[in-house]
């Protein structure tokens, strides 16, 4: 084992495994965070905590990350290339480690245009796909990025995003490829609702004995209303949502477009638990973490293996 | 080029209270070609501030003068018979062009009259564009002769990030994705292959990272 991850043991005994995701509050909110996370306890192998996403100030994805692991729980430690150059991330990774945190995900993170500090300065030191090759770097060779051995090296699961629907579509692929030459153990997938572009993207990944080098989650999101259909369909970049799709959610009347939402969701672990080079799902319950324990029981995820 | 845009007139009126009589002076060179600090845009500020002053009830003299290159010393000496009259020198160069004036007479306020933006080119008739960061370490040869650093919004050196769409960045739907220009002409010139490379992590001392920057040709020492 390259960690003591939940989750990489989770996946090396073959498990379909099933990853969760939480936000740090805007502001020192210590019970805010225990609320949220007690939903998902148990429900899910490790959960992402999310570093300023969409660029807003929040609590620092590490301190969160601590927080459920004193609660028990494994963290996925995410970190963007945004907000830090690479001494701070370096920094920062021994600290997680030292503190047990085992799992990260490495970023690119979204533009500060996005966010409630569009004057801050981009940093962008490194891009994701060298962030990963320090992390592993730093793991497998005891080594920092500047070349200095390290003193009890850091022993990190470490992860990667990927954008199936991102384009240019030909590109994504090779892109992913790239993710697992610099090291990264295992992928998780932006949101998924084109199922047909999803499977296409696998058959390549397959074809390139990708999913025979990392573990590949594919990321879901539970349609909560029509409203939040049609922004995901036209505001967020990268995002696919096929007509088909927001029409199905549409369709309800509204007091039962949740509900549709969860079967919808139900229906695409189902078929994703059949897709060849599929090792999991990560489950992007954001602000619904209260509904993630009816869902993973439905999708007949539980009860959650012990490794 | 050198790219600049004229300062808000309320800023420049504001920055000239305390004086009466100013010498404007622009540059023949990059702010000519972007059309903020040649010879028209001198005569054109020059009188706007006149009249604008007028206005006020409080005259300003400004005088014109337009240097062949302001951040050439050699240049910037022709100022030398005249300055003494003034309050102040009022660059509509760049910012190089402003410093090498106000080097050259200390005693002397020198204020900026445009806003220095970026080193670009020109899209269209008066649209400019970032084109060079001036990293100090040029890696055109690998992208397609497209600049992933001063042209993606991430400068992500193995793009493209998740949020580029249909050619264009997560920024907006007006800028072009760098790494989708980049694909696009590594796949015209046959060097698809350039891609699948991991490009390392940048060493960035020869950019602006590494402290102020200096070239020194001892060759060329007289
Ligand atoms: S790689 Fe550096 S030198 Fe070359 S165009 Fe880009 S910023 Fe300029
Ligand atoms: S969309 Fe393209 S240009 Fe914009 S940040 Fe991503 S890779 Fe760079």
């Amino acid at each position: 084992m390259k960690s003591d991850s939940n989750l990489e043991k989770v996946l090396a005994a073959g498990h379909f495994a099933v990853t969760g995701e939480l936000g740090p509050p805007r502001g020192a909110n210590l019970q805010a965070i225990k609320d949220k996370a007690a939903h998902l306890k148990g429900m899910v192998d490790a959960v992402n905590v999310t570093d300023n996403q969409t660029a807003v100030v929040r609590m620092a994805s590490w301190a969160v990350s601590l927080v459920l692991r004193e609660m028990g729980m494994e963290p996925n430690y995410q970190m963007v290339c945004r907000d830090r150059n690479r001494l701070a991330m370096q920094s920062d990774i021994l600290g997680a480690a030292a503190l047990g945190i085992n799992t990260m995900l490495c970023l690119s993170g979204d533009h500060p245009s996005f966010g409630d500090h569009p004057q801050a300065a981009n940093v962008h030191d490194i891009d994701s796909i060298q962030q990963i090759q320090m992390v592993t770097t730093m793991r497998d060779e005891g080594r920092f990025l500047g070349g200095a051995e390290i003193d009890t090296p850091p022993r990190m699961f470490v992860g990667a995003a990927a954008n199936p629907f991102g384009d240019p579509f030909e590109l994504r692929v090779l892109r992913l490829g790239k993710k697992v030459a610099a090291g990264a153990d295992f992928i998780q997938t932006q949101c998924i609702y084109n199922m047909e572009r999803f499977a296409e993207y696998m058959r390549q990944a397959v074809d390139m004995g990708l999913t025979e080098k990392t573990k590949l989650l594919a990321g879901v999101t539970p349609l909560k209303s029509a409203g939040m259909a049609r922004y995901m369909a036209k505001k967020v970049p990268g995002m696919d949502v096929p007509d088909e799709v927001v029409k199905r959610i549409a369709d309800q009347p509204k007091e039962k477009q949740a509900e549709e939402g969860i079967k919808l969701l139900c229906e695409q672990i189902e078929q994703l638990r059949e897709m060849p080079g599929v090792a999991g799902i990560h489950l992007m319950a954001i602000e619904w973490e209260h509904r993630v324990p009816e869902i993973v029981e439905r999708a007949g995820l539980l009860p959650r293996p012990q490794v | 080029m050198i790219t600049a845009e004229r300062k808000p007139m309320e800023e420049i009126f504001r920055s000239l209270e305390p004086f009466g009589k100013i010498l404007l002076v622009g540059c023949n060179e990059c702010v000519t070609v972007c059309h903020a600090g040649g010879r028209k845009e001198v005569a054109m500020l020059a009188s706007a501030l006149r009249m604008g002053r007028l206005k006020q009830g409080a005259p300003l003299t400004v005088d014109e003068m337009t240097l062949e290159r302001q951040c050439d010393p050699e240049y910037a000496e022709e100022l030398a018979l005249v300055v003494d009259q003034y309050d102040a020198v009022c660059s509509m160069a760049c910012g190089c062009g402003v410093q090498t004036v106000a080097e050259r007479y200390q005693g002397l306020p020198v204020l900026p009259m445009v806003n220095t933006a970026f080193m670009g080119s020109s899209e269209k008739n008066g649209v400019w564009a970032e084109r060079c960061a001036g990293c100090g370490n040029c890696v055109l040869g690998m992208t397609g002769g497209i600049c992933p650093i001063a042209r993606c919004s991430k400068r992500i050196f193995n793009g493209p990030c998740g949020g580029s769409s249909k050619g264009k960045c997560e920024i907006s739907p007006d800028v072009d994705c760098a790494w989708q220009l980049i694909w696009d002409r590594l796949k015209q010139l046959g060097q698809t292959e350039l891609y699948s490379q991991i490009m390392a992590p940048k060493d960035w001392r020869s950019a602006r990272d590494g402290g102020p920057r200096r070239i020194v040709r001892e060759d060329m020492a007289i």
